[in-house]
């Protein structure tokens, strides 16, 4: 795809004024590291407030009769259980129980459900969606709103200022409310392990939003680069490296994301895969490692036990800047699981140590209550 | 000290090339978190891997500019891999060797060449 090809966010414009470094990601010319780079976006997010624009993301509502009954064909969770005001975490599956896309879908208001899905799925998801829900539910893209998400400790003072309202949510609140004078749906919920919140603003506005945030001095925007190490350290997989379609969310560590009242009925598709892997039949599970020597393990590295056999692939891998050394998420069988042992990693060639650790690598910083 | 397309540099004393990469390199690159030189002995080819340098966000290969043996790596980028941000040009180089071909050097770009290859970039 040529850079002319490339769709662009509303904040593309600030995103070069600023000093970005443009990439494609996910058929959009995305920031991967403003002039900070992405070390020092990575600790500012962990110290004080970091902002994203992930515009890219696909927003949408499925609305219907019961649009939670019908969305809960396609997906795990237990949605028709969700609460107003909450937002909760699924994976859309097919038939084998590999995940499609990993989404999360909220009741902020009585407009059905509010669905957020990656940028790289987004048209096959809508379309799977759409076909499965036919004539009960649809599903309709929000392409007039922008997303941007304020994540660190800083966040929540940074966002009070201007949305006293937020600071009345906890983590996995979703609600509608007018924030910077706009309809607005905001989340306390991101993707770096830290407190903070995700708003959905209509795109005409996201500019003039995206300012007045990087107008107070806790805040800094922050990259796709420092995204991915930050999602890392928190021990959060990525679809399309840690998930794609023959992964299930058992296999994944995801067992959240298959809610208990769906277990016991079996009613979405993978469902019985999902079921005998519950039950303990499982091939290959998610494991953190810390690599104790050497290079960081990217990303197609290999997992070799210790007499130096193959049992596995990194998934994701680099440099947590916070936990100061180099990890690793990858898929090894259950037996090689057991946090605290010493399996290899294979870095171009040289086998290295590495520990299974538990997930998440840095401490999450959620507010759960207040 | 001469250039090469690939953003590395050598300066040569005697029959010793000593090798690193350019400020724009480890500019593009970003904070330098790993450094992998090779061990002393080693005999590469030009335009063959030398040592791999990681950022953050990916892992990045480091060519031999010139033919020749390893006689000494930098053994400080272990415990300091940012000084190949702080000092690309100087204390940030990776590894010395000992040219088999001279003749190599010459080929490369000068300044002024490569910075005019900056330009067009």
């Amino acid at each position: 795809m040529s850079t002319d090809d490339l769709k662009k966010t509303p904040l593309f414009d600030a995103h070069v004024a600023a000093g970005a470094r443009m990439v494609p990601f996910a058929g959009y010319s995305m920031p991967v590291q403003y002039k900070d780079g992405v070390l020092k976006e990575h600790l500012w997010t962990r110290e004080h407030a970091g902002l994203f624009d992930v515009s890219h993301m696909g927003q949408a509502r499925i609305r219907g009769e019961n649009p939670a009954k019908s969305f809960e064909k396609v997906v795990s969770a237990d949605y028709q259980g969700l609460k107003a005001g909450k937002q909760r975490y699924g994976v859309l599956l097919n038939e084998g129980g590999g995940i499609i896309d990993d989404l999360m879908t909220a009741r902020p208001d009585d407009d059905g459900l509010f669905v957020v899905v990656n940028g790289a799925c987004k048209d096959n998801d809508y379309a799977i969606i759409a076909r499965e829900l036919a004539g009960e539910a649809t599903v309709t893209r929000l392409e007039d709103r922008a997303l941007l998400a304020l994540q660190g400790p800083e966040a929540a003072a940074v966002l009070a200022a201007h949305v006293p309202e937020a600071a009345t949510m906890v983590f996995m609140d979703a609600r509608a409310l007018t924030a910077f004078g706009v309809d607005a749906i905001i989340s306390r919920s991101g993707y770096t392990g830290e407190d903070g919140y995700e708003l959905s603003v209509p795109a005409s506005e996201a500019a003039r939003i995206w300012n007045t945030l990087l107008e107070d001095e806790r805040v800094r925007p922050i990259g796709l680069g420092a995204r991915d190490s930050l999602r890392l350290e928190a021990g959060l997989p990525l679809y399309g490296h840690d998930l794609d379609e023959t992964v299930s969310p058992i296999e994944a560590g995801l067992n959240f994301a298959v809610g208990k009242s769906r277990r016991e009925a079996g009613d979405f598709l993978g469902a019985a895969r999902i079921a005998k892997e519950l039950a303990g039949e499982l091939s290959r599970v998610r494991v953190n490692l810390k690599v104790l020597e050497g290079a960081p393990a990217r990303e197609g590295a290999d997992i070799a036990d210790a007499d130096g056999a193959v049992i596995g692939k990194v998934t994701s891998g680099g440099f947590g800047p916070s936990f100061g050394g180099a990890i690793a998420i990858g898929f090894v069988p259950p037996a090689f699981a057991v946090i605290g042992s010493t399996l290899k990693v294979i870095v171009r060639g040289k086998p290295a140590a590495a520990e299974v650790v538990a997930s998440p690598f840095v401490p999450p910083r959620y507010v759960r209550k207040l | 000290m001469r250039f090469t397309k690939d953003h590395e540099w050598v300066a040569v004393e005697g029959d010793i090339a000593t090798v690193g990469i350019t400020a724009y390199a480890a500019e593009q690159l970003g904070d330098v978190v790993f450094v992998e030189v090779p061990e002393v002995g080693k005999t590469v080819a030009q335009g063959e891997g030398l040592a791999v340098v990681e950022s953050v966000k990916a892992a990045s290969d480091v060519y031999a500019p010139v033919s020749g043996e390893v006689v000494e790596a930098n053994a400080e980028l272990g415990d300091a891999p940012e000084t190949v941000n702080a000092v690309p040009e100087a204390g940030g180089w990776f590894a010395k060797l000992k040219l088999s071909n001279p003749a190599e050097v010459d080929a490369l770009m000068d300044r002024d060449a490569y910075e005019a290859f900056l330009s067009t970039l």
